[in-house]
């Protein structure tokens, strides 16, 4: 019972490494990047155009992030709705851990804060947001989560990067950026919050 | 953290915090229109009780079935227990059943310790005699740091300076040794006060204060912790009369007066109204006795969740 943060990159299968080993690497070789801070800024800001496009000017939405990153993105997006629209969008956190399906593979994880919109989400167009599409599993969580929570009228999802190799039936209603990956590469979506600076780094991964 | 919860002496200040955290988050499940979580779906929570205990035993098992594990209650009353049946035979029974965890309670310090080596499952002590009971620390750390932590984001946070008065029988009180150890882990300043009769003997080995006194601790205590009086475990006369017991460390309206404004009322429960702590002081404002055990039942979540909600040491 070590990890107590979430995994930032995300790498294929369930062993993994620390995420203190991948912040070790990620300064040195190996790393380069795949969207800068601007392109990152501009593909949030289509995001947002499309989710209005979409909702019919955002009617009835909730953005839900999933965290870490996610939560950051969800927020962000909300503040661009409420630019472009005049009322910012009702904006949560979506902690997915307790409905992983691989949490028997890893020690057990710290949670993550979920919270609503005080207004709930039953009836609402939920906007699920991540940072990373890969596997799926993590949206296939999301969806049992959310359940738990209210009954929504129809769910969305928006992530910032999708990189392919579905495991399950999960696509997005929004991309960011299609990035077209080997399965043993690694993304890293870095955002100034927390990380400093806006970016995606792609990684080679272990051969 | 370890395999499993024996002493609240076992975990270490990250191990403790890990779980104040959890438990922080899975209050917030409460208020939801479900308040199921699927995490522990399939796996088996044995509650192997040989002391009567409502309140621990129904806390467990609210927890575990929040986090959807099956949960067989085996109380020695009525069972194979009554029959003779030794506590080895019952470990093997119930690793024959396939127990996940094993929430034991026992009238002898050490049973818990003992039973890890006969079952392959966690082992959480719900209370062993006059040795422990981690998780009730566990939730008076939790109720503690609900109600006088600084800032608004308790999550991270110890306990540090927090001065912590925990009052009376702390002799036959696995519940005082089980704070003790924990909060000192978390950074507050223990002090026991007791009778000289009630006062364990080593107990300058402990990391805390001891008195004597209590009306010299109000001023500076921020938390006051009554225990029960423990009259089925105890073998001789150690104080002449209730009343006398009452007149010098129970806690009644007019010692609350002299507590700091901030500080709040414990009682573990099942209290003795009257004798250590009066009504006026149960029922008032500073009490936190119903809030801790509805804390009971999230501080469990979290321990089951990190014991059991991982992969197992073998596999990770």
């Amino acid at each position: 019972m070590c990890a107590m943060r979430h995994e930032p990159v995300h790498e294929p299968g369930p062993g993994g490494h620390g995420p203190g080993q991948a912040a070790t690497r990620l300064g040195g070789e190996g790393w380069k990047a795949v969207l800068t801070p601007e392109e990152v800024r501009r593909a949030l800001t289509r995001i947002a155009h499309e989710i209005l496009e979409r909702t019919h000017g955002g009617e009835g939405i909730v953005l839900l992030g999933i965290p870490t990153r996610g939560v950051y993105l969800a927020r962000r997006l909300a503040t661009r709705i409420g630019e472009f629209e005049g009322t910012p969008a009702p904006v949560g956190s979506l902690d997915v851990t307790m409905h992983r399906d691989d949490l028997r593979l890893r020690p057990a994880r710290a949670l993550q804060r979920t919270q609503v919109p005080s207004d709930g989400v039953d009836g609402k167009t939920v906007v699920l947001v991540d940072d990373v599409l890969f596997s799926g599993r993590t949206i296939r969580a999301a969806l049992d989560a959310l359940n738990d929570l209210g009954r929504p009228r129809s769910v969305q999802l928006a992530v910032l990067v999708d990189r392919g190799h579905r495991e399950l039936p999960i696509r997005a209603d929004y991309v960011g950026k299609n990035l077209p990956t080997a399965h043993r590469e690694k993304v890293r979506v870095q955002l100034a919050e927390i990380d400093g600076e806006d970016s995606v780094l792609l990684g080679e991964g272990d051969k | 953290m370890n395999r499993h919860l024996i002493s609240a002496g076992d975990l270490s200040r990250d191990d403790a915090i890990l779980i104040l955290d959890t438990a922080e988050e899975l209050a917030r499940v409460e208020g939801r229109a479900i308040r199921k979580l699927p995490t522990l779906r399939g796996l088996t929570v044995v509650n192997l009780f040989y002391e009567d205990s409502t309140r621990t035993r129904t806390s467990f098992e609210a927890a575990a079935k929040r986090l959807s594990a099956d949960v067989i209650n085996f109380s020695a009353k009525g069972s194979s227990v009554a029959k003779g049946e030794s506590l080895k035979d019952t470990a093997l029974t119930l690793e024959a059943m396939g127990a996940d965890a094993v929430v034991i309670r026992h009238p002898a310090s050490g049973a818990p310790r003992r039973l890890t080596d006969w079952v392959s499952g966690r082992v959480v002590n719900a209370g062993d005699g006059t040795h422990e009971h981690p998780t009730q620390a566990l939730l008076d750390a939790f109720t503690i740091r609900q109600r006088l932590a600084r800032g608004t984001d308790r999550h991270g946070q110890g306990l540090d300076g927090i001065r912590v008065t925990i009052v009376g029988d702390v002799l036959h009180s696995r519940v005082a040794r089980s704070n003790v150890l924990l909060l000192a882990t978390l950074g507050a300043q223990v002090t026991l006060v007791a009778p000289p009769t009630l006062m364990p003997h080593a107990v300058e080995t402990w990391p805390c204060r001891a008195s004597f006194d209590l009306d010299a601790e109000l001023g500076k205590s921020d938390v006051m912790m009554m225990l029960r009086v423990q009259q089925e475990r105890m073998t001789a006369a150690y104080f002449p009369t209730v009343r006398e017991y009452r007149r010098r460390y129970g806690l009644d309206a007019s010692r609350m007066a002299l507590l700091p404004e901030h500080a709040i009322v414990m009682h573990p429960g099942p209290m003795n109204r009257g004798v250590e702590i009066a009504a006026e002081v149960a029922d008032s404002d500073r009490s936190t006795i119903v809030a801790q055990v509805a804390n009971g039942v999230t501080v469990r979540m979290a321990v089951l969740y990190l014991m059991l909600g991982g992969a197992t040491e073998e596999a990770a």
